[in-house]
């Protein structure tokens, strides 16, 4: 849940990067945070294990200016996405407004995205979240393998897997070399602080 | 999780920070929510800590401690305590939803800010 504060007109909003392990999450922050770096104040926070994956999370926040008054402060998380850390990421969904799924568009890890996505539906329903009233944007990442003749999921095939029922916006993107990474970014900034824009007085 | 402030209350919480922490030299105490907002941030004027990590990293700390106590059979672990050399941090749970996370130096000794810690907290829920 977003925290509006009447008294110092700041909106801090919480967006979630969701999805599988080694999936693309944490590149999508990297990049973002490389592109925006003269408009961060702070540095990017990564908790990290010594295989350089993510453990605990990673936080990025930034300010995106004003909204009726009200100064708008985005904050960027994402989840370890190995299987093993579902209390982890149960704990970073607390208080989400808005995610982003980041699927893997390879061939082998389709598995992995429907039991992700399911996942994620199952843990925001321990905050009593619904994954339909959600703004979720879905990204299917690493087109670029295209190239190298990596075996990819078509995008109508990750449609029909994860967003058949969802129906939510959705890119095909290259985190690692930013393709779509801050369309995605954008897209999910302006349906979450549209789902919050009720409570700006 | 909701919850509301008025106006009112948030100067009201931020008056007691100022008079019960910062007046006896806590440098930093901020006031966050579990999922890492903060609500209220009060500080004497030196401290320049990136204070929206801070909140981030606490909130996450305690929600990791809080499932480490319940492994040991505990419902909850209601305060941390972290030393530094120059700089020490301490945690203490308000209610179900919030956190007072204070930053304090060799100045202030951890007896004496628990115990306005604890006045605070009621004063909070009071407010």
């Amino acid at each position: 849940m977003a925290f509006i504060n009447l008294k110092t007109k700041e909106l801090q909003v919480k967006v979630v990067y969701y999805g599988p392990g080694r999936g693309g999450k944490t590149t999508n922050l990297e990049f973002i945070n490389s592109k925006f770096r003269e408009r961060i104040k702070s540095e990017m926070v990564s908790i990290k294990t010594h295989g350089d994956r993510t453990l605990f999370f990673d936080f990025l926040p930034f300010d995106i200016g004003k909204i009726k008054g009200y100064d708008i402060r985005i904050q960027l998380y994402t989840v370890p996405g190995q299987v093993k850390y579902n209390a982890t990421r149960r704990l970073v969904l607390n208080g989400v407004d808005g995610i982003v799924f980041v699927a893997d568009s390879m061939m082998v890890r389709r598995e992995k995205n429907i039991l992700s996505l399911k996942s994620l539906q199952e843990n925001l329903a321990t905050h009593n979240k619904d994954i339909f009233k959600m703004p979720l944007v879905l990204q299917y990442n690493k087109r670029d393998l295209q190239e190298q003749n990596i075996p990819l999921l078509s995008e109508n095939m990750l449609e029909n897997d994860l967003n058949s029922r969802l129906k939510v916006p959705s890119f095909s993107a290259s985190a690692l070399s930013g393709e779509n990474v801050i369309p995605t970014m954008k897209r999910i900034i302006s349906a979450t602080v549209k789902s919050l824009q009720h409570g700006l007085k | 999780m909701e919850y509301n402030f008025t106006q009112e209350q948030l100067d009201k919480v931020e008056h007691i920070l100022v008079e019960d922490l910062i007046n006896v030299g806590v440098h930093c105490v901020i006031l966050i929510d579990m999922a890492g907002n903060i609500i209220a941030r009060c500080d004497d004027g030196h401290c320049k800590h990136d204070v929206y990590s801070l909140a981030a990293l606490g909130a996450g700390n305690f929600g990791a401690v809080n499932a480490m106590a319940q492994i040991v059979g505990e419902d909850e672990f209601s305060l941390l305590f972290h030393k530094g050399e120059n700089e020490s941090m301490h945690f203490s749970k308000v209610n179900g939803n919030f956190l007072l996370i204070n930053i304090f130096g060799k100045d202030v000794s951890l007896g004496f800010l628990r115990l306005k810690v604890a006045e605070v907290i009621n004063k909070l829920r009071g407010a």
